[in-house]
């Protein structure tokens, strides 16, 4: 027993300090994902947009929520040469050769958050291979994918990270449009 | 009215630039018109700019190949749109595949693996598959020129309308993401070459079978030949075969496994998904069924039906959302997701009559006599 009193000394003086150590790492992880979602323009999509004193701006209060449910559209827009796509006043919703495509909820939010069934590493394949997670659907434009293929892997953990932990905001985004015929 | 849970305190970071967003549209825009599919993952090594130079033909004047290479045909071949597939395998001299995990064999380095895609007897594309010294798989495809005289290696990004299909569309040959996207997507980056595949116990009813290449391979020969290492003896004395309650439910399987279950398994990163399509020769039960019949649609793709409650409801296949997705070749909908443009009809029929007859299962069941 006596021989188990060091062992108990160090453990006990350990474990305040790891705990921390960890809090940290994570807020450091969850600080960088921010950063990195601030410049890679998420906001611009998948954050609504409405008009503001100084014109349009992204609408913080339902940050990253995706196209808004009570938005409906139902047929791709119609537009003369040379112009080939539209986009609605909110920025979330994108009309071209593919059809309309409508930005994803990216918050936590059970019920209508596309991440929700997502694990970290089907979200950063999901960015590599520009496919519902990693290996389904393609994901439409104008999701950059491409460029942010090129992130690492910390980086994309980061983004994931950070948005698993952003307030949950309950909206349910449409199904993308199929172009005219 | 989006409903807002919570407001937002935290994200100070909204703030940013409209035309950055405009740009990733025409951009975007742009490289869907001009067919840039994936971006590829980092290759272990270059591949030989041509077909020729990876060894397939002991003359390519002729197109003949090794005779030393294996020509082989799965029982349960992916559905390719209709193309006509060839399919060889080299082993290096004194090696073999290591079977003694019948569920994940491990090919030794230097295994070469080519598949050919002709439509209409033209030559299109020849796929290849080599493992590296360092265990990983180098990837290729190599694009035929229209007079079949020769095959340069595509782009990582593939290639979009290498030929001519019905309805408006065209083949792709596939980006190396898209490649490993299914390759990737279990515990074998191999497909189509395994104990299920190669087994003696051919499946009759299998969709869109293929004649035997002659001199064909199956367990049997491969270990015989010294090539296949370590298979339980079991499965020579007995060679697996799905189980299934009737023949169409065994071809529906196999169908699955051959299509769907190199993504649909127990150890990829969709296992999330709950839907365990591959067929184990080792594992206990019928995964697929209890994944399938009357379990429920865990979140519905764009287009399909609000009534399409389950993956596959007995009896009714028209709202069995595995239908629904089989048959359609909506983008957002269709499966596979990739590597098809044209609906399998042979296999939307028989998959069907599966889900149908489930029903009728169930039925006579209960019609039975307590007891029985």
């Amino acid at each position: 027993m006596p021989r188990t009193l060091p062992l108990l000394v160090t453990t006990a003086l350990l474990v305040p300090s790891t705990v921390p150590a960890q809090d940290s790492a994570a807020s450091a992880q969850v600080k960088r994902g921010e950063y990195l979602v601030s410049i890679a323009g998420c906001h611009d999509c998948h954050t609504p947009w409405v008009m503001g004193s100084d014109g349009p701006e992204p609408d913080l209060k339902r940050a990253l929520s995706g196209h808004p449910q009570d938005l409906t559209i139902t047929a791709p827009a119609s537009v003369s040469p040379p112009w080939s796509g539209a986009m609605t006043p909110t920025s979330t919703g994108w009309s071209g050769p593919w059809g309309v495509s409508f930005s994803a909820n990216l918050t936590p939010d059970p019920e209508t958050g596309v991440l929700s069934d997502f694990t970290e590493q089907q979200f950063i394949q999901t960015i590599r291979t520009g496919r519902h997670q990693g290996q389904g659907r393609q994901i439409l434009p104008p999701m950059p994918w491409p460029a942010y293929s090129k992130m690492t892997d910390d980086d994309l953990k980061a983004v994931f990270a950070y948005l698993r932990q952003i307030p949950p905001v309950k909206n349910k985004v449409p199904d993308p449009l199929p172009p005219k015929q | 009215m989006a409903q807002v849970i919570a407001t937002a305190p935290r994200l100070r970071s909204g703030r940013s630039h409209r035309p950055a967003a405009v740009e990733a549209m025409l951009v975007l825009t742009f490289g869907m018109l001009m067919g840039a599919p994936a971006i590829p993952q980092p290759a272990t090594a270059t591949p030989p700019p041509t077909l020729q130079e990876t060894g397939l033909y002991a003359d390519f004047g002729t197109l003949q190949i090794d005779p030393t290479h294996l020509a082989f045909a799965p029982q349960y071949p992916l559905w390719s749109d209709g193309a006509a597939k060839r399919r060889w395998i080299s082993l290096p001299p004194r090696t073999a595949i290591d079977a003694s995990d019948p569920d994940s064999w491990v090919f030794p380095v230097g295994t070469r693996f080519w598949k050919e895609f002709s439509f209409n007897g033209q030559k299109v594309e020849t796929r290849y598959l080599e493992r590296r010294a360092d265990g990983q798989w180098l990837y290729a495809a190599y694009s035929w020129s229209a007079d079949g005289r020769e095959a340069h290696l595509v782009s990582p990004r593939g290639k979009r309308g290498a030929y001519t299909l019905a309805g408006g569309r065209s083949h792709t040959i596939p980006g190396i993401s898209d490649c490993k996207a299914c390759h990737q997507g279990g515990r074998s980056e191999v497909l189509g070459f395994s104990t299920l595949q190669l087994s003696p116990e051919r499946d009759p009813g299998a969709p869109n079978a293929e004649l035997r290449p002659e001199p064909d391979i199956d367990l049997r020969s491969l270990v015989d030949k010294g090539l296949l290492a370590g298979l339980p003896k079991t499965l020579l004395d007995s060679p697996p075969r799905i189980m299934a309650a009737s023949a169409t439910e065994r071809a529906a399987l196999g169908y699955m496994h051959g299509n769907c279950g190199h993504c649909h398994n127990d150890h990829g990163s969709l296992r999330n998904i709950g839907l365990f399509l591959r067929q184990g020769v080792e594992a206990a039960g019928q995964p697929a069924i209890a994944s399938t019949v009357g379990h429920p649609v865990k979140k519905p793709a764009p287009g399909q039906s609000r009534d399409a409650v389950l993956r596959v409801e007995p009896g009714h296949p028209e709202r069995s959302g595995l239908m629904q997705r089989v048959s359609s070749r909506y983008a957002a909908l269709q499966m596979p997701p990739l590597g098809t443009e044209l609906v399998d009809d042979e296999a939307v029929a028989l998959l069907y009559r599966w889900i149908a007859e489930t029903q009728d299962q169930r039925q006579q069941a209960n019609l039975a006599p307590k007891g029985e």
